[in-house]
């Protein structure tokens, strides 16, 4: 089975993340950048099924700037078999529906039985770029799974919303989206760091996915306005003590908070 | 330009109007006419119908889904109703399903998609959306290059309102497409909450509790609180994670995201993935028995304490 992984490389949640004033992109230079915390759960979940069937291939593919080749080489550490990074000029800025063309163009060029994604990035956080690569390929679609269950014929999941609970299948070829309550990611190990030197690495343009795609053929997403808000200031800090229910709803009732 | 606004609207569990579709219907007011479209639940369609235009539908486009298959149903709905309305924009709240079938109506009619707006607006050009990312640190507007673009809008984030329209409604003729789509086997409707408490989304009080309340048990002290101040509860993806509430409890980056009057933190760390997900609210209270737990640097109140001492202090003292 052939598993291809949307590996989106992103600015690390845990130190501040800009936003370039001028042109509204995300500031690639001042964030250390990694591969999103949720799609690493789903290479865990890849690596982790090619481990128990063999003839498994994970391919780690993804769209970014060429210094993502460094960030993607974890996915190759972690255990993906090869990675395909699709890099071009013209890409710069590239909004949702670019994004989703040229990783269905890159899935065609590829080949798959199934697509795994994160069900939303960390830093766009639209959540749609699955869903729109589905449409564009006309695969079935499991998005923002809670548990799946794989075999090399079918793929079955359960899809949880507030309420509701949707128990999803298809045949393959399809695609999966899996969300934060998967496993945690393993972290690469020294022979794993090793390994992935001498794993195959591609870095593709758009000219080479055999594909006509350009930002200007259809409508895109423009930012036309962008202004950053001060960081929020603390106020007042107390010690506990056996009045501070009281003052506290003292305030509350003051600031007509109640 | 046809002025209309194609607004796709959620059903909530129970099979009522989502709450959503007042505030879609209300952002498609101030920008034209308002059309809206509803797929599927034929049993409970005529009351449907009749709630969309209550809450501002010119029209009311109903078209039959297919309780078997997932999103292509409600995509090939769009699709016949773009075709049909040629709306400036079309709109829908950036639910799970909803974002989803607006986002294959986009790169399936050749649309560009603004997502999780938190403010629409119209400007000489065209229909702008008005996004709060990173957490609030930043706003941004965005607009299409050209056409009608398709905008998903986060949920419990507009005030606008629209006024009650006589009941139009029209059955739509929807072609197949005969796009493939993963197969619904089954639906599990978990039981109504029952409790009379606010909605997470768009409420106007939340108290959230964190892995410091230590069980599922111990978390209704957070319940107890949000109770006695009419609030909504939510939680740490650390205190989802324990199980000590359900997901849609989650607050954060990955969670919900709120903005209320007053959010009150128990036993929250604040990290910044949690702070993504409450840091624009109004007023932030934080009890936490660490002094250097980042959540207090946001706070305008903070108690450095036990929550299980001064929760109950803070209950009494409300109840007097
Ligand atoms: C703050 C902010 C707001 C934005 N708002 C908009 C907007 O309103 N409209 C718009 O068109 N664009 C917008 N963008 C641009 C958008 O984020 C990018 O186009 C991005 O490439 C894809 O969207 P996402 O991050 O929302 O992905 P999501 O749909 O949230 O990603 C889900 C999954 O898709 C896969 N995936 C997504 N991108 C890639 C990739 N480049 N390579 C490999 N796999 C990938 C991953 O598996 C990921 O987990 C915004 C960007 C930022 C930083
Ligand atoms: C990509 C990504 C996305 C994430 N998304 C989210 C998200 O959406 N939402 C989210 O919340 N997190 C999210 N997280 C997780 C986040 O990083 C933290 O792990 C999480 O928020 C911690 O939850 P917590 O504050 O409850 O737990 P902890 O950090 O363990 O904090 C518990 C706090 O309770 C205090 N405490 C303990 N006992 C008491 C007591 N008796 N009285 C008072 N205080 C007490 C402790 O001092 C401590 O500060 C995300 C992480 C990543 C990497």
């Amino acid at each position: 089975m052939k598993i291809v992984v949307l590996v989106k490389e992103v600015p690390d949640t845990w130190g501040e993340r800009l936003l370039d004033l001028e042109t509204g992109l995300a500031d690639r230079v001042s964030s250390e950048r990694v591969i999103d915390e949720i799609v690493e759960r789903g290479l865990e979940f890849a690596i982790s099924f090619a481990e128990q069937n063999d003839g498994t291939e994970v391919i780690a593919l993804s769209m970014a700037s060429e210094e993502a080749t460094g960030t993607l080489r974890k996915a190759l550490a972690m255990g993906a078999d090869r990675g395909v990074l699709i890099v071009d000029e013209a890409l710069h800025g590239a909004d949702i529906t670019l994004t989703a063309q040229v990783l269905a163009a890159a899935l065609e060029h590829i080949g798959f039985d199934l697509i795994v994604s994160g069900d939303q990035s960390t830093d766009g956080a639209g959540g749609v770029v699955p869903s729109a690569v589905a449409e564009l390929l006309d695969i079935p679609q499991l998005p923002r799974l809670a548990t799946v269950d794989l075999n090399e014929k079918e793929v079955t999941g359960a899809h949880v919303t507030d309420r509701i609970t949707l128990s999803l299948s298809a045949p393959l070829p399809a695609m999966m989206s899996v969300s934060e309550r998967f496993a945690e990611p393993r972290f690469p190990n020294f022979k794993g760091i090793m390994a992935a030197k001498k794993k195959p690495f591609e870095v593709l343009g758009i000219a080479e996915l055999g594909k006509d795609i350009s930002v200007l053929d259809r409508p895109r997403s423009i930012m036309t306005e962008i202004a950053g808000k001060p960081p929020r200031e603390s106020g007042v800090k107390v010690i506990a003590d056996e009045n501070s229910g009281r003052d506290l709803a003292e305030f509350l009732k003051k600031n007509q908070l109640i | 330009m046809t002025n209309n606004i194609l607004v796709l609207l959620d059903v909530s569990a129970d099979g009522s109007l989502a709450p959503s579709s007042h505030e879609l219907l209300g952002a498609a007011e101030s920008l034209g006419t308002p059309v809206a479209l509803l797929v599927g639940y034929s049993e409970h369609r005529n009351a449907l119908a009749q709630a969309a235009a209550d809450a501002g539908a010119t029209k009311v486009l109903l078209a039959d889904g297919d309780d078997g298959a997932y999103v292509v149903p409600v995509v090939d709905a769009l699709a016949a109703a773009f075709e049909l309305t040629k709306p400036d924009a079309v709109l829908a709240a950036h639910s799970d399903l909803s974002k989803e079938a607006v986002a294959r109506l986009a790169v399936r009619v050749g649309c560009a998609v603004n997502v999780d707006a938190v403010n629409v607006t119209r400007d000489s050009e065209g229909v702008v959306a008005h996004h709060s990312a990173y957490g609030g640190a930043y706003t941004v507007a965005s607009s299409a290059t050209f056409g009608a673009p398709v905008i998903t809008v986060r949920q419990g984030s507009i005030e606008a309102r629209a006024g009650k329209q006589p009941l139009a409604s029209e059955a739509l003729t929807v072609a197949s497409s005969n796009r493939k789509s993963a197969t619904i086997s089954s639906v599990t409707i978990a039981d109504a909450p029952t409790t009379s408490r606010p909605e997470l989304r768009g409420a106007k009080k939340v108290v959230s509790g964190g892995r410091g309340l230590g069980s599922a048990e111990k978390f209704e002290l957070v319940e107890e609180l949000a109770d006695a101040l009419g609030a909504a509860v939510g939680a740490s993806r650390a205190a989802v994670d324990a199980g000590f509430v359900p997901q849609s409890f989650q607050v954060g980056q990955t969670g919900v995201q709120v903005s209320p009057n007053l959010y009150i933190a128990l036993g929250i760390s604040g990290a910044i993935q949690h702070k993504a997900g409450m840091q624009t609210s109004q007023t932030i209270i934080a009890i936490n028995k660490d002094e250097t737990a980042p959540i207090f640097e946001i706070a305008d109140y903070g108690i450095v304490g036990d929550v299980f001492i001064v929760v109950p202090q803070l209950i009494a003292a409300l109840k007097r």
